[in-house]
């Protein structure tokens, strides 16, 4: 396996609506602060992928015009995901191992505030027979976590305990939207919102942009003082009828932790993509995480939810635990799919 | 250390068209249980599924892939969707063979599909969006000036366009999965056919089709399996360039020429007319073969039109036949139309062609576009392995 690592990482501020600005507009001073940062130019990048999501504008090939956010010429190394843009990182990580490319600028946007995200999101459910009945996302997750409740995997406080821990680590996170002391009981007088979920148990809908740039060995050297290493990175899907699905675990991320060999005993921090604060206990408890791993030091998907970036926010975060010495081995995980359905887990490090 | 991959499995729906009665699900699986015949695998012996398709408003599903991957066999496994455009199948089957030559993976599957019929392909390519004005122009109105603008710089005869169609629609009838087969196609009939975006005739213009189109790509140690030839794959390449830019030739654009020089470099081709038996190219509108051709180096500038003219192209008598399946002018599930380009070319170079096979074809070029004549796609396989 050749080596890569997490060069750089800029992000724009999570926002409940940008109004009118396009998805350009959002990305340029985005790219322009991550290659500043690494000391790069735009020639200087082989390859370029990103991840987004045509519903989210309403409009077919969203992603066309953002690629006037690279500049003109010469003509660029370019991909594209409709997924979130780990995966976008996960093609281009590919692309590392092909020994085609020496650096990588990957990027995620998306706009949510336009539609009524629940409900562009229940569009993804099987036609023919779930989509029908118009599940939104966040009552499918209230289905999940109901059944965890019952299950006794966790307790309606150990959410509220999430939820405030996000927003405390939050506080020292200039991007994030949701941010601020609170107490846990405070947050459990507050009524529910579809049961067992409040309001807080969900992320927010954000707009926004994400751009990260990976390198190879040698120029990763170069670039940054103390780059974060990646040091084993999978993903896994899992079945979309949800009745044939244990919801009150994560099999795949199980799967995936697997193939990598996670000791989940052995990691300062875990940045993991949980939309709901249930969903981040059901993760935590799949992957055997301890008291030893600091989770979401970013505050996590809880305080800011950039969908399509949301993701690959958790590799920035991650290795900004890295760069920062605050951590020697970290884990990024990122999902896609209504109730967790497919995640991908990476191992970073310092060394 | 890189390494080699090859086609081993290529599948595709029976005949692309409307194909009412077939869930997505049953769609591409028939195109993957084909491939996997083909390859003479299982599902089992699949490590990752590489899923491709174009705008997912075509069919009305937000990132299909979720609610796909459990019929394609995906479940447990890694599941990854590309989106580029019109390019995108033949992105989709780089992306597929980079799974292999990582070393990460033995045994890919990976599949594109569009079924059209569940919508409106003009209102879904041009939908009024939040930030930005409504065109409406539908492709062709987004393409014809651009074929204008061909035209006045070639200097080509009016009629290129309707040989162009009328060739393709020839070798379609060779092809049972073309949907359009037009026996008694003539240069007059295309001619007589309405004008839809001026220059671009009715008859000049791909049709709206279902389908779906699979391959299996493995590792070159694992060739054995299937009891057909393995296609190598020689070379792959995409570029990318924005929509506009004022310096920008969309008549011959930069992003092209730069996909082909680096994928001609990387097979060790100098002249593609010469060297390679036959080429799938992305042409959606009559008028892109002669623009392609030049784009691509099979021609010097404004002389792509006078290998048309001349049958260069055509699998009577042409020394370097292009389309011989009937091409995207008879048969356009957009998002697997730039895979079915890249799997007829394996198909070619495999002797697993058929009615449309070119005799004794060692090497073959598919190409997919995309956007605003703006992403590129590209590979070149061959009978023998790589050196």
């Amino acid at each position: 396996m050749r080596d890569v690592a997490v060069v750089s990482y800029a992000q724009s501020p999570a926002q409940r609506d940008t109004g009118g600005t396009t998805d350009v507009e959002m990305l340029v001073p985005v790219i322009d602060r991550a290659l500043a940062d690494a000391q790069l130019t735009r020639k200087e990048i082989d390859f370029i992928c990103s991840g987004s999501c045509d519903y989210l504008a309403g409009g077919a090939f969203s992603f066309v015009m953002a690629v006037d956010a690279l500049g003109a010429t010469p003509s660029a190394q370019e991909s594209h995901v409709e997924m979130d843009a780990a995966w976008a990182l996960y093609e281009a990580w590919l692309k590392f191992q092909c020994g085609e490319i020496d650096v990588a600028l990957i990027y995620g946007f998306g706009k949510s505030a336009p539609g009524d995200l629940p409900d562009v999101l229940s569009l993804q459910l099987d036609p023919y027979y779930t989509q029908p009945l118009w599940p939104d996302s966040i009552s499918l997750a209230a289905i999940q976590a109901q059944m965890a409740l019952a299950k006794g995997c966790f307790t309606e406080r150990d959410m509220a305990e999430v939820v405030a821990a996000s927003r405390r680590n939050a506080i020292h996170n200039p991007a994030a939207q949701l941010k601020g002391e609170f107490d846990a009981s405070d947050l459990l007088k507050e009524e529910t919102f579809v049961s067992p979920l409040r309001k807080h148990d969900c992320c927010p809908i954000t707009d926004g942009c994400s751009v990260l740039i990976l390198a190879s060995a040698e120029k990763a050297r170069a670039l940054c003082e103390r780059p974060a290493w990646l040091r084993g990175i999978n993903h896994r899907m899992e079945s979309h009828f949800l009745g044939t699905r244990d919801l009150t675990t994560s099999t795949s991320t199980m799967k995936a932790a697997g193939t990598l060999k996670l000791d989940g005993d052995k990691l300062d921090v875990a940045e993991l993509y949980a939309p709901f604060s249930h969903q981040q206990l059901i993760l935590q408890q799949s992957l055997k995480l301890t008291d030893n791993t600091r989770v979401n030091p970013s505050g996590g998907a809880l305080a800011g939810h950039v969908l399509m970036a949301a993701g690959l926010d958790r590799f920035g975060a991650a290795a900004r635990e890295i760069w920062s010495g605050r951590a020697d081995r970290a884990l990024a995980h990122a999902t896609s799919g209504p109730c967790l359905q497919q995640n991908m887990l990476a191992i970073l490090e310092g060394a | 250390m890189t390494e080699q991959v090859a086609v081993i499995g290529v599948g595709q729906t029976a005949r692309y068209r409307s194909k009412l009665s077939v869930s997505l699900a049953g769609l591409v699986r028939e195109a993957a249980l084909e491939a996997l015949a083909d390859a003479g695998l299982g599902w089992q012996d699949i490590d990752a599924l590489v899923i491709g398709k174009a705008p997912d408003m075509f069919e009305g599903v937000v990132m299909p892939e979720i609610m796909l991957a459990e019929a394609l066999g995906g479940t447990g496994k890694p599941v990854i969707r590309v989106h580029t455009a019109g390019s995108v199948g033949g992105s989709t089957a780089i992306v597929a063979a980079q799974h292999i030559r990582s070393g990460q993976f033995d045994r890919v599957l990976t599949v594109c599909f569009e079924k059209q019929s569940e919508s409106n392909a003009q209102w879904a390519l041009s939908p009024s969006t939040p930030f930005r004005p409504h065109f409406n122009s539908g492709a062709g109105g987004m393409f014809a000036p651009v074929i204008r603008d061909y035209m006045r710089i070639s200097k080509a005869p009016e009629d290129i366009g309707c040989r162009v169609a009328v060739k393709d629609r020839q070798h379609a009838c060779r092809n049972p999965r073309a949907q359009l087969q037009l026996n008694d196609i003539s240069l007059e009939q295309v001619q007589d056919s309405p004008m839809l975006w001026e220059p671009v005739r009715f008859l000049e213009a791909c049709p709206s089709s279902d389908g779906a189109c699979a391959m299996v790509m493995v590792n070159g140690k694992h060739t054995g399996s299937s009891a057909n030839p393995p296609a190598w794959i020689h070379a792959t390449s995409m570029r990318s360039e924005p929509s506009f830019y004022p310096w920008r030739n969309e008549v011959d654009p930069a992003a092209g020429r730069d996909c082909a020089r680096e994928l001609y470099q990387k097979a060790g081709i100098r002249d593609p007319r010469k060297e390679l038996d036959c080429a799938e190219i992305y042409v959606p509108f009559s008028w892109f073969e002669p623009i392609w051709l030049e784009n691509l180096g099979f021609a010097e500038k404004g002389e792509g039109w006078k290998l048309t003219l001349d049958g260069a192209t055509h699998i009577d008598g042409g020394d370097i036949p292009w389309n011989c399946s009937g091409g995207v002018l008879s048969s356009n599930p957009i998002g697997a139309s730039g895979m079915i380009r890249f799997a007829e070319a394996a198909l070619q170079v495999r002797g697993m062609a058929g009615e449309h096979q070119v005799a004794n074809a060692r090497k073959a070029m598919g190409h997919a576009y995309g956007g605003h004549n703006q992403f590129f796609a590209m590979w070149i396989v061959g009978a023998d392995k790589p050196v």
